[in-house]
């Protein structure tokens, strides 16, 4: 089974990185770099990536068939995706076992879906 | 084993060979990335000079050859290996197939670990044609593979057969194993249908090897059954643009009229001399549904019967929606309806997306179309395969 566990930025999230000291920061962010690391070597990691900030986001839209393209969000938004691990584990405790070690669960939370696949069996 | 193509010749050769090779030099790990190479080696010379006399044979002196070059740089132990790499190749034996299938399902490794190894020791199927096939990074399962065998080295098990008393155990775990590998296989349609049903064909290969080899195990027969009786279905489950076409619904002309034959053959005569188990009573599920010539000649008392002893014998909540399907077929959708809602409470079913399907299912039947398209739209939202999304929406859409 794919699960994504997913880290938000949002105004809870973001106060309390103010709140972090600049060991408690690098910290943090080595905590994502060794997690990954386990991921792949466990043999369960699909993908992971840290996403730039919402201010690099380009919007595109297809209008007539013309491209249309512009900076950023429309307004300025409370919550955003900052990054994910795309996982492949036997179930759901085995993700969110993973969760649990993503150093955003131990201050805010993050959140693990489970991926729609084209597998089935009788309906 | 002359007529075979290549690709299944290298397939049916893979684990006699890794079990003569570990059997003759230990050390699981190193051996079975050495018969990987062998074995593409093969699959890239044979077409060009031709399979020889004894391909078998072929493999096990490259294989091993190839593991002492791996094991190269260890050179404490180079004269050693070296040594017994001009001793005659090993002998295949009667045992070791199944002692390997049940090394690759080995209880230390999670089951993913166990599915995938599989797939390679004992399938003989390459890493990218598994990455493939499970719709996976080929590094992520390369590293799947790497780490189980670590870990089965780490555990300290020895290439042999367990136990008797613990062989039973040990071949739950292989069944369930070989059943997870079809099931992952007997998918609707996707981008990727044909590296899926190889799965399939894989699954049921794997099972009537240890069917040959095992006949006495009731449930081994059982599991070979229920998925020639499932898979018979296969052509007739989907429509040509690749939308899910539910049992009743099939064009049962369709059907793979032999694998129906054989599976109901091997359940009809398992029942008759084996002790009962869950495999067999599903695969007897199986035969009552293919046996009907129309969707309307269902036996459902006898579904029913048979989906209280599998309730009694290895409950679970799908066979207590089912038992319940089969009861409002039985007594009608008001029955059905009612024993859904002395399930409510049930942490699985209560949020699952089969039980709102059967739900809208029987309210359609009772006739009561708002309530049904709204159970269908639910069932929709909370389902994680995309054929079934696709139509349970189309259900709700035709009660407009």
């Amino acid at each position: 089974m794919k699960y994504v566990i997913l880290i938000q930025s949002n105004p809870q999230s973001l106060a309390v990185w103010e709140t972090l000291t600049d060991e408690q920061r690098t910290d943090f962010g080595l905590g994502h770099l060794r997690l990954t690391e386990q991921m792949r070597d466990a043999g369960v990691l699909v993908v992971s990536e840290g996403l730039g900030d919402p201010a690099l986001a380009t919007q595109v839209s297809v209008r007539d068939g013309k491209t249309i393209t512009c900076d950023g969000p429309y307004a300025e938004v409370k919550e955003h995706l900052a990054g994910f691990y795309l996982i492949d584990v036997a179930d759901l405790d085995e993700a969110v076992a993973w969760a649990a070690k993503a150093p955003d669960a131990a201050y805010t939370r993050v959140e693990v879906r489970p991926v729609l696949d084209m597998s089935t069996w009788e309906i | 084993m002359g007529d075979l193509e290549l690709p299944d010749l290298l397939r049916e050769c893979a684990p006699q060979v890794l079990a003569a090779v570990v059997r003759r030099y230990g050390d699981f790990e190193a051996c079975e990335d050495a018969v990987q190479e062998a074995l593409l080696a093969a699959a890239r010379q044979w077409p060009e000079t031709g399979v020889p006399e004894q391909p078998r044979n072929w493999l096990i002196t490259v294989a091993g050859r190839r593991r002492v070059e791996l094991l190269r740089n260890e050179t404490a132990r180079r004269r050693r290996e070296e040594a017994l790499c001009q001793e005659p190749a090993p002998a295949v034996r009667g045992d070791d197939e199944l002692a390997l299938l049940l090394l690759c399902c080995h209880p230390a490794l999670s089951v993913p670990a166990q599915v995938t190894l599989t797939l390679r020791a004992v399938g003989g199927l390459t890493t990218a044609e598994i990455a493939r096939a499970l719709l996976l990074p080929e590094a992520t399962v390369g590293q799947r593979i790497s780490r189980a065998k670590q870990r089965i080295r780490d555990t300290g098990t020895r290439f042999e057969m367990p136990a008797p008393q613990q062989l039973g155990e040990r071949l739950t775990a292989v069944r369930h194993v070989l059943y997870l590998i079809f099931n992952e296989g007997y998918t609707a349609s996707s981008g990727d249908a044909l590296s899926r049903v190889e799965l399939t064909r894989e699954a049921i290969r794997l099972t009537r090897q240890l069917h040959r080899r095992l006949f006495q195990d009731g449930e081994v027969a059982g599991l070979l059954a229920l998925m020639l009786l499932t898979d018979a279905r296969r052509p007739a489950r989907t429509g040509p643009d690749g939308t899910l076409i539910p049992l009743a619904e099939q064009d049962r002309s369709r059907w793979d009229a032999a694998a129906i034959a054989e599976g109901v053959a091997i359940i009809t005569r398992t029942l008759a001399r084996a002790p009962i188990g869950p495999f067999q009573l599903q695969a007897a599920i199986a035969a009552v549904h293919d046996e009907a010539a129309r969707a309307e000649d269902t036996d459902w008392p006898q579904i029913l019967a048979l989906y209280g002893m599998l309730h009694a014998l290895a409950p679970s909540p799908m066979v207590t929606l089912n038992r319940i399907v089969a009861r409002a077929m039985v007594d009608g959708p008001a029955a059905g309806l009612a024993a859904l809602d002395g399930v409510a409470g049930d942490p699985v079913l209560g949020r699952h997306h089969r039980t709102a399907a059967v739900r809208a299912h029987l309210l359609e039947m009772a006739g009561d179309r708002a309530a049904a398209r709204e159970q269908y739209r639910r069932a929709a939202r909370l389902t994680l395969s995309r054929p079934e999304q696709r139509y349970l929406e189309s259900r709700a859409s035709r009660l407009r």
